[in-house]
């Protein structure tokens, strides 16, 4: 007899606890801590925050862990939480050439003021697994230290923009849009484009940049300048009449320098492109600031050859992996209804093209 | 019981507030999708997010909520929606169409009529008709801004040329007042004529994509089609097998491995409605007997 899906509560009710049992893995393992992941899984934390839109890394250490890992799904419960945020104001622009950089490389210049600083990085680390890692309680690791310097760290950019070889960046104080507030409209100035590409899915947002470096929009693209460390926020307090600061976030800022041979409208000079990503993630803020290059192609009066990177549409509209996610998946939920009508379609023309055939013999 | 860390039916006032500005002038304008700035809600984009958002806006304390998918009140989602807002506003709730002061829907509209001061929320999840002859948004707005519909009507023209008849069985477009070309939401086009003339309030809410429609109460929607072809709101050829009802959506439900199959009401509430009056399908028991 007629067995359609009754009961669904109980089934809802039920996956759940078999979902929280799975989470918890073998009890004879002790259970991970908050601090645990905050503290030894922090790029992770980082990609979740970046993402979340939201920087506390504690809350972020705690999705990773509702999420056994997956950090889309880590990155979906950030935001569900943020939308619940009330915004209290909103903080001065953040004052990059203050930051207290724990790495600050330049690809353009082989020395430069404030000199290279390879800080913590896997980049001439040999991917060999390392085995030693396996055996817990391994002594402390201890690098060594050199005394901070208190100097601001001053953008390379800017020594190019002394003698005017790269496009002029004038400082504006218009507000910029917010993208979690207001829908988003397109043509997009490039702050929303920014903030859309910064909390865009690293992946997508890789994929693209390295489209343009492979011939699909090409910038020629050299890291003029990329720096990881945290900066101050500050947040004006009207009734005080000064900016009051309120703590301090981690943050990766990429600039590119690329070439440009000049177009109808811009002389022959460098150009820009930007990234700035929440918490030590740089080839996130790599890849920003060359899908941010590429798509400025026609404020820089360039041609436009139909390159994925390039159009402002398919990258602004595809690159949030929770509405991604979510519209991908959401194709598992029922559909009898829709399916039914199509059945119904399908079973008439085959009739109407079956009779047709028999007509004809 | 209502959760208190969260305030009234989950978003702010302020972001309701918002959606609200939106309903109205989705109200003003019937059909015109109005952009919002859709929020991340606890659900995943594709679940009925705009749906969600649209119902908490119109929330009120005094609500009757009755929520749907496929028809049933009893799907996984219309369970997981209803207890959202079970939880986070603390609404009565209801089966039944009639007692029902807002109905959120996916992919149905009720059988049994609705009535005057109902609202009825469907979740939208691709609210441009045009997106699959126009993929891009700077586009299709540009097109309705021109009331340029042409693409629409080729595109029914070929289905026609090629199959003989508009190859189009759910989401099929409607014109809203002779102006707005609407997509309906993915309800089978037997549902479309209900769209029309309805005394209900319906709004449209499309969470990822960020827009919200309206149709206010008594507005004419038609089912676009030609002259020569006219729309046809098919259905199977079948009644349904728990209560016999010769005009209502049917679910086909496959019983057994020998291709046995049976065809039962999609809309649950409507067939326990007439099963509790006494109606008895091919297949069905009376109800006063316990049956199923």
């Amino acid at each position: 007899m007629y067995v359609a899906v009754k009961g669904g509560e109980r089934a809802i009710d039920n996956a759940h606890a078999w979902q929280a049992e799975e989470r918890r893995g073998d009890p004879a393992v002790a259970e991970l801590a908050l601090a645990q992941i905050r503290e030894q899984l922090a790029l992770a934390v980082n990609r979740v925050m970046a993402e979340g839109s939201l920087y506390d890394p504690d809350l972020a250490a705690l999705a990773i862990k509702q999420a056994r890992g997956d950090l889309i799904e880590a990155i979906f419960l950030i935001r569900a939480y943020r939308t619940t945020l009330p915004r209290l104001g909103a903080s001065r622009p953040v004052a990059t050439a203050q930051m207290a950089v724990i790495r600050r490389i330049s690809a353009t210049f082989k020395d430069l003021p404030g000199g290279q600083v390879l800080g913590p990085t896997f980049d001439y680390t040999h991917r060999l697994l390392d085995f030693k890692l396996a055996a817990e309680g391994a002594p402390v690791p201890v690098a060594a230290t050199a005394p901070a310097s208190l100097a601001d760290v001053p953008h390379v950019m800017a020594f190019l923009n002394r003698d005017g070889l790269i496009e002029a960046e004038p400082a504006g104080d218009a507000s910029p849009p917010d993208l979690t507030r207001e829908p988003m409209e397109l043509p997009a100035s490039r702050a929303l484009r920014l903030q859309a590409i910064t909390r865009g899915d690293e992946g997508f947002i890789l994929a693209l940049a390295y489209s343009t470096q492979r011939g699909y929009g090409r910038t020629h693209a050299f890291v003029g300048e990329l720096r990881i460390g945290c900066v101050a926020v500050e947040l004006d307090i009207p009734e005080l009449g000064f900016p009051v600061e309120i703590g301090e976030v981690e943050l990766s800022e990429c600039e590119t320098v690329n070439q440009f041979t000049g177009s109808k409208t811009e002389p022959p000079q460098f150009t820009r492109g930007y990234g700035l990503v929440f918490g030590q993630s740089e080839r996130k803020a790599i890849s920003m600031s060359l899908v941010d290059r590429s798509l400025r192609w026609k404020e820089l009066g360039e041609d436009c050859t139909g390159a994925p990177a390039q159009d402002e549409e398919f990258v602004l509209m595809h690159a949030d992996n929770i509405q991604a996610t979510g519209f991908l998946e959401h194709i598992k939920l029922p559909h009898y209804v829709d399916f039914q009508s199509e059945l119904e379609l399908v079973r008439k023309l085959r009739a109407e093209v079956l009779a047709a055939q028999e007509a004809a013999q | 019981m209502t959760d208190q860390a969260y305030n009234f039916a989950y978003l702010d006032e302020q972001t309701k507030r918002m959606i609200r500005r939106a309903i109205l002038k989705g109200v003003a304008v019937p059909g015109y999708q109005v952009p919002f700035a859709s929020r991340e809600m606890p659900m995943p984009y594709g679940w009925g997010t705009g749906g969600v958002q649209v119902t908490a806006a119109c929330l009120v304390p005094e609500d009757r909520l009755k929520v749907i998918d496929q028809g049933a009140d009893d799907t996984t989602n219309a369970v997981s929606i209803r207890k959202f807002f079970q939880r986070t506003a603390g609404v009565a709730v209801t089966e039944a169409t009639t007692a029902a002061s807002i109905i959120q829907t996916r992919h149905r509209i009720p059988e049994t009529p609705l009535h005057e001061g109902q609202i009825l929320v469907y979740q939208v999840p691709i609210p441009e008709p045009l997106r699959f002859l126009e993929p891009r948004e700077t586009e299709t707005r540009k097109m309705h801004e021109l009331e340029e519909y042409g693409l629409m009507h080729v595109k029914l023209y070929e289905d026609i040329a090629r199959h003989g008849t508009i190859a189009t069985s759910y989401a099929y477009p409607v014109k809203v007042e002779g102006r707005y070309v609407m997509d309906p939401s993915p309800i089978p086009k037997f549902d479309n004529p209900k769209l029309s003339d309805s005394p209900a309030l319906q709004l449209f809410g499309a969470g990822r994509e960020q827009r919200i429609y309206a149709l206010p109460p008594y507005t004419q929607v038609v089912s676009l089609d030609f002259d020569d072809h006219p729309f046809d709101p098919s259905k199977a050829a079948h009644d349904c097998d728990l209560c016999g009802a010769a005009a209502s959506y049917l679910d086909e439900v496959i019983i057994d491995d020998q291709g046995g199959r049976m065809f039962v009401c999609s809309d649950t509430d409507f067939c326990r409605g007439r099963r509790e009056a006494g109606h008895v399908g091919a297949l069905g028991v009376p109800l006063a007997e316990g049956g199923m």
